[in-house]
């Protein structure tokens, strides 16, 4: 057992804040997750890289806790969230923030209301201070002047930024990011892409992020997990990806350099 | 061998259908405890209950007091043809009214509501769940049974009997209208049998039936839409089972109701 320098049991998990191990889901007969074994280090940028149908989402699903693996343990933090009740699990994804493919705003709601939203649910504060923390975080994200509008009326990248001002709002511990730059033009990709460095390094938070698009994930990531047929295949630094001899993830970047 | 494979395929069928039904019957069940477990703990979001009893009721009020108006007007020149047979026509009033208040007003007033608020609750949280509203409402550590479905029901359960009241109130304007105003029915006799024939209870006992009708509608709906899947093919058929099956469910619950009020609660 190690211990921290006060003598008191220190957790293996201490440097990890997510920890899954042996997890595998099925849906009837088709088996999508098998055996996955994965560790995202506190304040790291981590992305899951595979083709559609791979098995990304699904695992993303079970790190949040919206769906449980069949088999295997997700450590959030030093908890096995997999034991939780829905109350446990409310309160394990309040450390939490995430943006979605399709941003999942909702469109009821205005850009400021949908951006308040976690602060009305958890906190106390004024309305004031609300407003205040919005516009904040609207900044960090580079957007200005757009309260009143509703998400019907924004582009696809900018929806994706009031997606993450409001991910980052309640000052999470870790950004989850469901497929960023799908959809988006090369422009806004980079923007995207600058977005999320730009936050782990500004606010300092953990980020996993699932994605197919290499390009970005070689630009993004401190560490990357490749994701084929439910199995991690590759797990190195985007310089070492680039060097790796598995066929999938070989084939997978000639694709890649072959359109560049 | 054949005719007997036939009817092995044709029992398994109906089987199949019947565990479907049992299975989704009990899958709403558990969805409406979770509700009203989810209704039990603060935060109570009086605001949002408030929107969704305007939607309800105020916003169901013009076909409600349409339906009523006409319902009792026809139904009044309907019974008066069959009243005078028997030269009983000045009863029209009580007849119309006690089939109003018992049967039709509650019945009527719960098919205009499943049509109109039944189905829009489907598409509004069936368009949430596909574009993964809910499931970020989820991630937000917001129960979204608490946020989206009890405000609803609650508002269904308050606002549906209120409807039926006004139904009941409109259909009986019709009626005197039609009977004493077009039909030259004596307007002594016409109010008199009212007042000799009809009971508190009448209107109570279609009001009972009211709130468990608006539970339901909101409940089907909700149901349904929670667990779209598929896109927007799958909204629509969402939309589409909730005014079926929340209309199915109205008429099997009137038959239930009734036999137990009346069992239970005799006039």
């Amino acid at each position: 057992m190690r211990r921290s320098f006060d003598g008191r049991p220190k957790s293996r998990y201490s440097c990890v804040v997510i920890h899954i191990e042996g997890v595998y889901k099925s849906f009837g007969e088709h088996a999508v997750l098998k055996g996955i074994n994965l560790d995202v280090k506190a304040g790291t940028t981590r992305v899951i890289l595979g083709v559609s149908g791979s098995g990304k989402t699904v695992l993303m699903k079970n790190i949040i806790g919206l769906m449980r693996p069949d088999r295997g343990q997700v450590v959030i933090d030093g908890e096995d969230i997999t034991k939780l009740d829905n109350a446990g699990l409310l309160k394990v994804r309040s450390k939490f923030g995430m943006v979605f493919q399709q941003s999942a705003l909702f469109d009821s709601m205005t850009v400021f209301d949908n951006v308040a939203f976690p602060m009305r649910e958890h906190t106390t504060k004024s309305e004031d201070e609300i407003e205040a923390r919005v516009h904040e975080c609207l900044a960090v994200v580079d957007l200005h002047n757009i309260d009143t509008k509703f998400p019907s009326e924004l582009s696809g990248g900018m929806r994706k930024r009031v997606g993450l001002a409001r991910a980052i709002v309640l000052q999470p511990k870790c950004v989850l990011y469901d497929e960023p730059t799908t959809g988006l033009d090369p422009l806004t990709t980079e923007s995207v892409d600058q977005m999320i460095i730009g936050t782990n390094r500004r606010l300092k938070v953990t980020s996993v992020v699932i994605s197919h698009d290499i390009g970005s994930a070689l630009a993004v990531a401190d560490r990357i997990a490749v994701i084929n047929k439910g199995e991690i295949v590759e797990d190195a630094t985007p310089e070492e990806l680039r060097q790796s001899q598995h066929p999938f993830v070989q084939e997978f970047l000639h694709c890649w350099f072959k359109k560049q | 061998m054949k005719a007997l494979d036939a009817i092995s395929r044709g029992l398994a069928f109906v089987g199949a259908l019947v565990l479907a039904a049992l299975s989704e019957t009990g899958a709403v069940a558990n969805f409406f405890a979770r509700t009203l477990v989810a209704s039990l703990s603060p935060p109570y979001r009086l605001n949002l209950f408030f929107q969704q009893a305007e939607f309800v009721g105020f916003g169901s009020l013009f076909i409600v007091l349409l339906t009523g108006t006409f319902t009792g007007a026809v139904f009044t020149l309907e019974s008066v043809q069959a009243l005078q047979r028997v030269g009983m026509e000045s009863m029209v009033g009580s007849t119309v009214i006690l089939a109003v208040a018992r049967e039709l007003g509650p019945v009527l007033t719960a098919l205009m509501v499943t049509g109109r608020v039944g189905s829009s609750m489907a598409t509004e949280l069936g368009t949430m769940r596909v574009s993964e509203q809910i499931d970020a409402m989820e991630v937000m550590a917001v129960d979204p049974v608490k946020y989206l479905v009890v405000p609803r029901l609650f508002a269904g359960a308050i606002m549906v009997p209120c409807l039926t009241m006004l139904f009941d109130l409109v259909a009986c304007v019709g009626s005197y209208g039609v009977g004493v105003g077009i039909l030259d029915i004596d307007e002594g006799a016409f109010v008199e049998r009212i007042r000799w024939y009809l009971d508190p209870y009448d209107f109570t006992h279609g009001l009972w039936k009211s709130i468990v009708f608006g539970i339901v509608i909101t409940l089907i709906g909700c149901y349904k839409g929670f667990h779209a899947e598929g896109g927007a093919r799958g909204v629509g058929m969402a939309t589409t089972q909730a005014v079926v099956i929340g209309s199915i469910a109205i008429f099997v619950l009137d038959y239930v109701m009734t036999s137990v009020l009346i069992q239970f609660m005799p006039v």
